[in-house]
């Protein structure tokens, strides 16, 4: 592996650090496995030699007479499975920064890849050193500790409309596909097993069938690892995910039937027929009780506006509550987890702060990162470690089945779904959903778990499931990317919505409900639109608390939509491009309509005065400048993380104005949504602004109904604080209307109607859009704000 | 009203289907709606429209039965104001709303396509002079958003201004700063939903079997 490394990397002395790095990781661990247990006993510390006899007493006795106070001493059986854990974790993640420091890498091999052949070569340094002790990917621990943080990253970020739109053909695919495919694998493969020339007769039907279980069910860690890396286009990817979540309640029925079965005989058809109904109450009941805490977890978060630290904390341990409360009763687990994310989130969005809603994003992200490259690398190493029984025939007779099972049934059902479907799933979707079947490590985890098959049995199964693994991630893994770009698939829209599209979307929605009603039949709009109506009224009034329970979604898509926008403007700077990309310099007066609006004297009204919140805004704006440093002190208290509306993207955002000209800033907020409402007489501001355009303040815009991005900049010559004083005081003496400091977003709402709660939950929206770059896995923010 | 009238081999039926692609099944089921709607009346008023009860909780409302109404929406000329409708008509207006058909090529799926924006812009288009003007964009936002009861005129003329400059700025670029956008017309409204995919988006299912004897339709006594 060294030489290996090595030769991967160029001459330069960067590179080799990582390396350098690694490699002592590996001495490390590899010396934990062999050197450490024995090294415990050299220890001057007697407290653990407790089973010794008198003789050793004595003998400690002596030493603690002979010796000096030990001023160090070790010992390591003390620490050592946290020890270890951290280790293996710390490990993972700088393997994971490895690949991406190797240029190419990591676009021609998915990571998933990458990671087993880690893990295979862990493996197999351990065992030529002899050393025994490696974890396994104990079945216990995969369920109880790696798997959830996944599934709950995948359902919490779960994009609802699409699922919810293909639901039906997602449902077909997870549970008949999973089905059929454990019937035709299982009883083909009872077929093989009856070749004499196999050597394997003594398999049952039933254990066959039960293999035929385990191994059929597409894995939703391997899809989600690969999927990602191809961004096809959402409908695909819901379409193999989804089936991949959902398919976890019929193998978990399966699985146990089988289990039952081949241990108890014949099967009569009572048991079949409650077979289905466990499949039933399996399915749902998983989903009820992942529903139920979600609901109380939102509930719980409408609370704790008081107690923001703590409020990412509720939504982990409900989610996790939920999943080992499924798991209590052998209901899914998976469905629970992804029920519980889904139900809960939108009402908990609401709830909780912008800070914490960060907090959540992030952690998920990084627990189910750290799980998956756990997951693949300890795969690798069970490989190396696990006792094997090779068969050829069986092996190849799985992979093979295996292949044919998926595409027959993905084929079959899509000819059966067409033909309910509106936008159908062509030839090439049909492709890439078959070929997206991969198996990962629940099937091994599962095989792991069988317990009432003899050893034999259990190696020949585990050898084959690896195999499959093997075989689905490297081949179907690494080809799917080309694959991909060769059929032309429909890859992701990168594209941002338009307000306009948004604005459709929600029209068509109304209007073909109402289509519907007048054709006088319930479909699927009808019941939406009847579902978002409830949720309105009654659930959304319960579960979020205060103002917020009122937001409609055009309106914070809107809002966020501007001020992405905003920020974009602010950090782009001279010569950046905005996201429109369209040299454009259409700006609103030109849509303004000629003739005066029906309401002449709003215009002939001169200069109304500063409101008296706009006042306290612009002196809270103030405050918060000058009190910068003093705030991120104040921050790294955690008991006192209070969510200061100001700390968060002003005083940065202020920062970075005033590294960019003045002359850019302004002509490019002309170009996009430009409003020169602010008209100042007053010579300070004038010079303030360095105007070089002065097109942009003539017109006296309608001002009321017009949204005001007006990014404020302090003159660069004169230091930060004075100048806004010095035109806030000039503002406050002229009673000018708009002097918005700073970079602010406010819906022009009617003056009267102002109050501080209205500004502070204005800018608590402003806050909440202000966001960190997310990773671009997130559906709502596909593009990071830096450019 | 005879099961015998909505017999799929009705002579019209078959002129229609032609005429709007829909099956002979689909239109004997819609025929049957459209009695029932106006009271196995020949002509469907928009008070026969307004008794939908379903109908009353949704936003847009007015424009809906409006675009039935519509002359710009039939194939033939009729003469303006159109009070009621006649069965063609009825199934002319539901034709926008037909799938595409599983086998057609792209000019046919671009012209599918126009046609289905073309409605939508007679929806929007109000006074019919080919435009969609700010005020009449503004209208349509703040009816949708009237369908949550907390909210302020000006968010949602905001949003129609800020919705209204993107056009602008999609279709027409540069512009001086007295010059004026007067509003959306047909091309600017092609071009900023070209990628919206409508032709699938609007598009209901419609039944093969008879299910209308399942939806309550509340007949306010005249």
């Amino acid at each position: 592996m060294p030489a290996r490394m090595s030769s991967r990397a160029p001459a330069g002395f960067c590179r080799s650090l990582p390396e350098l790095g690694l490699l002592l990781l590996l001495v490390f661990v590899l010396l934990q496995g062999s050197v450490f247990p024995h090294g415990a006993d050299a220890s001057a510390d007697t407290s653990h030699h407790g089973g010794d006899g008198c003789s050793s007493t004595h003998v400690k006795e002596i030493n603690r007479t002979k010796k000096a106070f030990p001023v160090l001493s070790f010992e390591y059986e003390h620490i050592k499975t946290p020890f270890e854990v951290s280790i293996w974790v710390l490990f993972a993640s700088l393997m994971k920064l490895g690949f991406h420091l190797v240029p190419r890498l990591s676009s021609i091999v998915p990571e998933s890849c990458l990671l087993i052949v880690v893990g295979l070569l862990v493996g197999g340094l351990s065992k030529l050193i002899g050393d025994t002790e490696l974890p396994k990917l104990d079945s216990k621990n995969f369920f109880l500790v790696l798997l959830p943080p996944i599934i709950l990253d995948a359902g919490y970020f779960l994009p609802i409309r699409p699922f919810m739109e293909n639901l039906g053909t997602i449902l077909m695919f997870a549970v008949v596909g999973t089905l059929w495919n454990a019937f035709f694998i299982g009883s083909l493969l009872f077929a093989v097993c009856q070749i004499p020339a196999a050597g394997l007769t003594h398999l049952g039907l039933l254990s066959c069938l039960l293999f035929g279980s385990i191994i059929s069910a597409v894995d939703p860690v391997a899809v989600l690892a690969v999927f990602e890396e191809i961004h096809i286009n959402e409908l695909l990817h819901i379409l193999v995910f989804g089936e991949s979540l959902l398919n976890d309640a019929v193998t978990v029925v399966l699985y146990h039937l089988f289990e039952e079965f081949s241990v108890f005989g014949p099967v009569t058809v009572l048991d079949g027929f409650l077979g289905v109904i466990s499949f039933l109450v399996v399915a749902l009941g998983g989903v009820l009780v992942g529903a139920i805490y979600g609901i109380v977890a939102a509930f719980t978060s409408r609370f704790t506006s008081h107690m923001r630290v703590i409020e990412p904390l509720f939504v982990f341990v409900y989610s996790y509550i939920a999943y080992l409360s499924a798991e209590l009763f052998h209901l899914s687990g998976i469905m629970a987890l992804i029920a519980c994310g889904a139900v809960m989130r939108p009402y908990v969005e609401a709830n909780i702060s912008h800070k914490s809603h960060t907090t959540i994003k992030y952690f998920l992200k990084m627990w189910s990162s750290v799980s998956e490259t756990l997951i693949f690398i300890l795969l690798g190493v069970a490989t190396v470690g696990g006792p094997h029984n090779w068969n050829w025939i069986f092996v190849t007779a799985t992979v093979f089945l295996c292949l044919v099972a998926r595409v027959m049934g993905v084929v079959g059902l899509t000819f059966i779904i067409n033909k309910f479907r509106i936008v159908k799933l062509t030839t090439k979707d049909q492709f890439i959903v078959a070929y997206g079947g991969l198996r990962g490590a629940i099937a091994f985890s599962l095989g792991f778990l069988l317990e009432h098959e003899d050893e034999d049995m259990k190696h020949i199964f585990l050898t084959a499931i690896i195999t499959v693994i093997f075989f689905t991630v490297f081949v179907q893994g690494m080809t799917i990317k080309p694959l991909v770009e060769l059929l032309a698939v429909k890859k992701k829209q990168e594209a941002k919505r338009s307000i306009n599209e948004e604005i459709h979307i929600q029209f068509l929605d109304h209007l073909l409900t109402g289509i519907e009603d007048i054709c006088g039949h319930y479909g699927h709009h009808h019941w939406k639109d009847k579902l978002n109506r409830f949720n309105r009224k009654y659930v959304k009034k319960c579960l979020i608390a205060g103002e917020r329970s009122k937001e409609p979604q055009l309106i914070a898509f809107y809002h966020k939509l501007e001020f992405k926008q905003a920020i974009q403007l602010v950090e782009s700077g001279a010569g950046g491009k905005l996201s429109s990309a369209l040299p454009s310099t259409v700006s609103i007066q030109n849509i303004q309509p000629k003739k005066p609006p029906p309401a002449p004297e709003t215009r002939e009204r001169v200069l109304p005065q500063l409101p008296k919140a706009r006042e306290e805004e612009i002196r809270k704006i103030l405050r918060s400048n000058l009190q910068r440093t003093r705030q991120r002190l104040r921050s790294y208290n955690r008991h006192t993380l209070v969510a200061d509306p100001f700390e968060d993207g002003f005083s940065d955002l202020l920062k970075k104005q005033k590294m960019f000209e003045l002359e850019k800033k302004i002509k490019e907020m002309n170009n996009y949504l430009s409003v020169p409402a602010a008209t100042s007489d007053s010579p300070t501001l004038r010079r303030a602004r360095l105007a070089s355009d002065p097109q942009s303040y003539n017109v006296k815009p309608d001002a009321d109904g017009v949204p005001t991005i007006q990014v404020e900049l302090a003159s660069p010559q004169s230091p930060d604080s004075v100048n806004i004083v010095n035109i806030v005081d000039e503002v406050k003496r002229d009673r000018e209307k708009d002097e918005d400091m700073g970079l602010t977003m406010k819906p022009p709402s009617a003056p009267s109607k102002q109050g501080a709660e209205e500004d502070a939950k204005d800018q608590q929206k402003l806050m909440r859009c202000l966001s960190d770059p997310g990773p671009s896995a997130d559906e709502g923010e596909d593009d990071p704000f830096l450019p | 009203m005879g099961s015998l009238q909505s017999s799929p081999s009705h002579p019209d039926y078959v002129d229609l289907a032609e005429k709007t692609g829909f099956s002979l099944e689909q239109i004997s089921i819609l025929h049957k709606r459209f009695k029932q709607l106006s009271h196995n009346e020949d002509k469907l008023r928009r008070e026969h429209l307004d008794q939908i009860t379903d109908l009353q909780a949704n936003p847009i409302r007015e424009q809906i039965v409006e675009a039935f109404f519509d002359k710009r929406n039939f194939y033939q000329d009729i003469e303006e104001p159109v009070n009621e409708i006649n069965f063609e008509n009825f199934l002319e207006v539901m034709s926008n709303f037909r799938p595409p058909s599983d086998n057609l090529s792209e000019e046919q799926l671009v012209k599918v396509r126009k046609e289905k924006l073309r409605f939508l812009f007679n929806m929007h288009d109000t006074d019919k002079d080919g435009t969609i003007t700010l005020e009449e964009y503004r209208h349509v936002v703040e009816e949708l958003l009237s369908y949550y009861e907390a909210l302020e005129n000006e968010t949602a003329r905001g949003i129609a201004d800020a919705a209204m400059l993107e056009v602008a700025s999609i279709t027409r670029g540069h512009m001086e700063p007295d010059e004026f956008y007067e509003g959306i017309t047909f091309e600017h409204f092609l071009k900023l939903l070209e990628g919206f995919e409508i032709e699938s988006r609007m598009s209901i299912r419609f039944m093969n079997m008879d299910t209308t004897t399942l939806c309550k339709l509340e007949c306010r006594s005249e």
